[in-house]
């Protein structure tokens, strides 16, 4: 099955279309394809236009019921929502993009170092993963907010630094499973260095757990920025942001209840989209699985 | 297994420690000056230079630090400086709040978590294991403290049968009472447990699954044990181990949302004090209860572990 060396692009063209065939009759991934999709477009739509300025305030108009001007209706300064809504996806996205590259940077590299000299530096890896699962991200983002001040990127640290043990922890589970096949006993007895193997055949092999592991941290982190935007810790106006956008809606919750629905709504749908999509692509790229269809 | 114990008890103690000197260190060492992060952008040098000499920071740092561990053993901590209390105060009244918070939100967690991954295995595949596993992708997309925004639209604005928060205290002097109390803590307790049930759902359904493949369950089931007997006897206690790890971890997450779902419901408790703490720049109160919640999440690791050595009978062997 596998193609002949030197010939990659190929074998994935012959690969391509069958794995997007089985992607698309796959009813996780492609409901959660379509809801990602459907995230990432609001962030890039957004970038280049919004219904209206997203902090744009008319108190004339607050608290208005959803109308075609207004598809959600305005919050209490009279801005609008939906524009906020879209423009809020930014927020999500970048820290979920940011502190997902922090841990899966930092905690692939920790975990595959831990595989390949085992010993000590695994057992060093592996408590400094236990001992960074002591501090949630919103107990890291606390303390670097009482100092620098709250903020994205005090968030996107506090989430990527919690991100790091989650990496190390998956990455070296995977990874300790490919130094035990036999095509790495040959590749060792052939001479071939710990680096060299581990660049060779261990990263190519656990490529698809770290891709569904990194799925699903975005979702948390999607989860984490909204409930530091909400403690006021991470996105700062006037950049919109779905966690925050809940917190003021708590305050007009007697006189305008939907407005605590739909920021909610925005991030459970975003939070489903990518773990159906990482549940389908778990499936999709496992060898086992793939061959039982 | 008392080797296994004290392993445990001695990382126990390294990681506790090991916190403090990290919490010490953000807060105490990196770049910025606590006084100055305290009195704000406009205070004098000498106001700054008088704040820094009553928090004793013109001491060497490993002073300070050994002061405030010494301290903290004897139950003797600096005064808050918003509250001018002792932070040990401030935090024992708080956690009459978080404490039961925690702690009922965990039992509902168990409850409603594992019966439901239990109730899945047991009918797998079938419509009572596709509801469970809907509810659980459902529960893990929400965020705890929009469910709470939730319940206090349906319980407090709508249906206008609890307040939309606040807490009534527990003794009968101040107004409230256990009763009035429980009452308070229910819908914080409900909203924390409802997103962690749903994934302490799934990982006990898989657990139950993967035990019930096991050679030994297909032995009890060939001498005539019915379904139902081998899932109690023998199942369960096998799949509890995978369970009580993921306990552990769920209890860091509950902790965060502890935090969150407090100022949701304006609950008196400790996360709300540590967020006002951040808003009032109180370093010392940010620095006592986060070490607080770390060493809480820290030590129910520790009783999982523990935990392990009852259940897992390999680790009794072990001592042998």
């Amino acid at each position: 099955m596998s193609a002949a060396p030197g010939t990659p692009t190929v074998a994935a063209a012959a690969i391509a279309p069958a794995f997007v065939r089985r992607a698309l009759r796959h009813p996780s991934f492609a409901v959660g394809g379509v809801l990602s999709m459907l995230l990432l477009l609001a962030a890039i739509v957004s970038l280049a236009w919004s219904p209206y300025p997203p902090a744009e305030i008319d108190i004339p108009i607050k608290l208005q019921a959803p109308s075609a001007a207004h598809w959600f209706g305005t919050d209490s300064l009279g801005r609008d929502i939906a524009s906020q809504l879209l423009v809020g996806a930014q927020a999500s996205i970048m820290v979920g993009v940011f502190a997902v590259l922090i841990g899966f940077t930092l905690g692939t590299a920790l975990g595959l170092l831990a595989s390949a000299r085992r010993g000590w530096v695994e057992e060093a890896v592996m408590r400094l993963s236990d001992f960074t699962f002591a501090f949630p991200a919103l107990l890291s983002a606390i303390l670097l907010g009482a100092i620098y001040g709250p903020g994205l990127v005090t968030g996107i640290v506090a989430i990527g630094v919690f991100n790091i043990p989650v990496f190390a922890r998956v990455t070296r589970g995977a990874a300790n499973a490919i130094w035990a096949r036999e095509y790495v006993l040959a590749a060792r007895a052939a001479g071939k260095g710990p680096w060299r193997i581990t660049l060779d055949h261990v990263v190519p092999n656990i490529a698809s757990v770290l891709i569904v592991q990194a799925t699903n941290q975005f979702a948390t982190a999607i989860i984490a920025e909204a409930a530091l935007s909400y403690l006021g810790l991470g996105t700062q106006p006037p950049m919109p942001s779905w966690g925050r956008m809940l917190n003021e809606a708590q305050t007009q919750m007697f006189q305008a209840p939907m407005l605590a629905v739909y920021p909610g709504v925005a991030i459970a749908l975003a939070v489903l989209g990518l773990n159906l999509m990482g549940d389908g692509l778990r499936d999709l790229l496992d060898p086992k699985l793939a061959r039982k269809r | 297994m008392s080797v296994f114990l004290l392993k445990r008890a001695a990382t126990f103690v390294a990681t506790l420690l090991a916190a403090s000197m990290l919490v010490f260190a953000v807060l105490d060492l990196l770049p910025g000056n606590v006084a100055q992060v305290i009195l704000g952008d406009t205070a004098t040098p000498e106001s700054i230079a008088a704040l820094e000499s009553k928090l004793g920071l013109d001491r060497p740092a490993l002073t300070r630090y050994t002061d405030w561990i010494a301290g903290l053993l004897q139950g003797r901590t600096t005064n808050s400086f918003s509250y001018d209390t002792p932070t040990a105060t401030l935090i024992a009244e708080r956690l009459q709040v978080t404490l039961p918070l925690a702690v009922l939100a965990m039992v509902f967690t168990v409850l409603i978590g594992i019966s439901l991954g239990i109730y899945a295995a047991a009918h797998q595949n079938r419509l009572g294991d596709v509801g469970v596993m809907g509810f659980s992708q459902l529960g893990i997309a929400v965020p705890s403290f929009w469910f709470a925004i939730l319940l206090i639209l349906l319980f407090a604005v709508k249906l206008q049968w609890v307040s939309a928060g606040g807490f009534a205290g527990w003794r009968e002097a101040d107004g409230g009472g256990v009763w009035q109390g429980l009452v308070s803590l229910l819908l914080p307790a409900v909203s924390l447990a409802a997103v962690q049930a749903a994934v302490l759902a799934r990982w006990t359904r898989s657990a139950v699954l993967e035990t019930l493949r096991e050679d030994y369950v297909r032995t009890a089931r060939a001498k005539g044990l019915t379904r139902r007997a081998v899932l109690w006897k023998h199942v369960l206690r096998n799949a509890m181990i995978p369970v009580l790890t993921i306990l552990g971890l769920q209890f860091a997450f509950l902790i965060s949302g502890t935090v969150v779902v407090e100022n949701v419901f304006v609950l008196p408790g400790v996360g709300r004090l540590v967020f006002q703490a951040v808003a009032n720049r109180d370093l010392v109160v940010v620095r006592d209860v986060v070490l607080l919640l770390v060493a809480m999440v820290v030590a129910v690791n520790f009783v999982v572990d523990v935990l392990y050595a009852f259940v897992d009978p390999r680790l009794k062997a072990s001592d042998a």
